[in-house]
């Protein structure tokens, strides 16, 4: 398989601008660590390895827009719905660390802004419309299905405006800011909608075989034992 | 099962590099990238002396050069964005070749160009040296938080299991007569990724709770005796050292 996705590379943001969103990225990301802890059970644990794995795979779609100009599926709404927002940042994180690592995808110093673009502001985002749609729609299938559609498209769009914040702060290159701005959103509109209809898809499916997978559902499930201890 | 242990930019070689420690290495390129990183992008001559570091690496590792550059092309989307620098920068300006380019954009489509094929090359050569389970080790070594090394354990674990699985699910939709490829069928392809994630999942979990129920606790045993000798940290610091001097010198000269 040809390798052609790419996150921020060293240069594009300044040294100071690097340094204080990585210090930002390590801080969230202790923090997730420490939320983690109580997440992560046997269910959990396989779980999500096939998330970052799936994500992994998914981030390798990549759509070239413009010279200079691309964009990639993130995974980061698939990831909330299935293992929750503190393991599903993780996820993302160890998704970037490892392709920065091993397959030299993103800079090394620019780990900090896409940890922050792609694993926090992504993640978040998606969190946020998750945890508010499913209050409204039923919790069903094909409820969860939609959740995951419009949790997609904007949590894509919010992420990319992540870089514009970042560039505005400490672009090393002259570029007029509305034009990037509206380039970027321009794109992650059209690829939210792609990663939209992949997020869907599976979680509908999960969700009809294996209800009990789904971490957004948990909250709102019956516990089953309750009934069955009636009966005996 | 001879899978699962390498990965494709992973070059089987036996050098002085590919034996290091694998945290020694991971060290060495954050120090280098970081150095290259500061470095003002006006001493030109101090970019030079870290590509001619990295040729050093690269020769001691054993890996060819057109290796390295079919792969760095992972990066020509930037470039292209350096080469649109020079023409739609502002500020002061000079004629080159009858064209007229922006001094800024110049020195920022250098600046992407110079730091980001060195971050690059950099990034190359630990991969090419290091393997998979070696670099979660490393990280593991460097106190990297155990939540981050067991997803990333199981995620390049999955990553087989997933393009196993979507293989075999693809030929048996081919001995069915069925092979979706319009835009019209694209509801086999998706009924097809929530199979594939269910399918892996449950292969996954039935893996899991075996190496739960043999001991697994969070972390693979470690083979080798835990921490790399003093020796391979010196040999490895050699290359943040020269690099800081090279930065150091270009400062200094300017």
């Amino acid at each position: 398989m040809e390798t052609t996705a790419m996150h921020i590379a060293n240069g594009i943001v300044d040294g100071p601008v690097s340094a204080a969103f990585a210090v930002l990225a390590v801080a969230a990301l202790a923090f997730c660590v420490r939320k983690a802890r109580n997440d992560l059970d046997e269910r959990l644990a396989p779980m999500a390895g096939l998330v970052a794995a799936f994500i992994f795979a998914v981030q390798m779609l990549n759509f070239q827009v413009l010279p200079g100009v691309s964009g990639h599926l993130l995974g980061g709404t698939l990831a909330v719905i299935l293992v929750g927002p503190w393991v599903g940042a993780l996820c993302v994180s160890t998704v970037l660390i490892v392709q920065c690592l091993l397959f030299a995808d993103g800079g090394l110093t620019a780990l900090g802004l896409n940890i922050t673009n792609m694993a926090l502001l992504g993640t978040a985002a998606g969190y946020l419309l998750v945890a508010g749609l499913l209050r409204i729609l039923p919790k069903t299938a094909s409820g969860l299905a939609a959740t995951a559609f419009v949790a997609s498209v904007i949590s894509v769009v919010v992420a990319s405006q992540g870089f514009v914040l970042e560039y505005a702060l400490g672009g090393t290159t002259e570029l007029s800011l509305p034009w990037v701005s509206g380039t970027m959103a321009g794109v992650h509109v059209l690829i939210g909608i792609g990663e939209g209809l992949i997020a869907a898809t599976t979680v509908a499916t999960v969700a009809k075989v294996r209800p009990d997978l789904v971490y957004a559902l948990r909250r709102f499930r019956r516990p089953a034992f309750a009934k069955v201890g009636v009966n005996a | 099962m001879g899978a699962g242990h390498a990965h494709p930019l992973h070059l089987d070689r036996v050098s002085p590099v590919h034996r290091l420690a694998p945290e020694v290495k991971i060290a060495a390129v954050v120090l280098f990238t970081i150095i290259v990183v500061v470095t003002p992008r006006t001493e030109f001559w101090a970019f030079g002396g870290y590509a001619v570091l990295l040729v050093v690496v690269a020769a001691m590792a054993r890996v060819p050069a057109p290796w390295l550059a079919k792969r760095a092309t992972i990066e020509l989307p930037f470039v292209l964005l350096a080469v649109a620098l020079p023409f739609a920068g502002h500020g002061e300006r000079v004629d080159w070749l009858g064209m007229s380019l922006s001094v800024d954009g110049l020195h920022g489509a250098w600046n992407i160009f110079a730091k980001g094929t060195l971050g690059v090359v950099a990034s190359l050569l630990l991969a090419a040296t290091t393997t998979m389970r070696d670099l979660i080790l490393g990280l593991d070594r460097l106190r990297c938080p155990t939540v981050f090394t067991q997803i990333a354990t199981f995620m390049l674990r999955y990553l087989d299991v997933l393009a196993d699985d979507a293989r075999r699910m693809r030929i048996a939709r081919l001995a069915r007569g069925y092979d979706p490829r319009f835009l019209w069928q694209v509801k086999a392809f998706a009924v097809s990724v929530g199979a594939l994630f269910l399918r892996a999942y449950e292969r996954g979990e039935r893996v899991y709770l075996a190496m739960v129920s043999r001991g697994y606790a969070g972390r693979l045993p470690q083979s080798s005796s835990g921490r790399a000798p003093a020796g391979q940290w010196m040999a490895a610091a050699v290359l943040p050292v020269a690099t800081a001097s090279i930065a150091l010198a270009a400062a200094l000269g300017s």
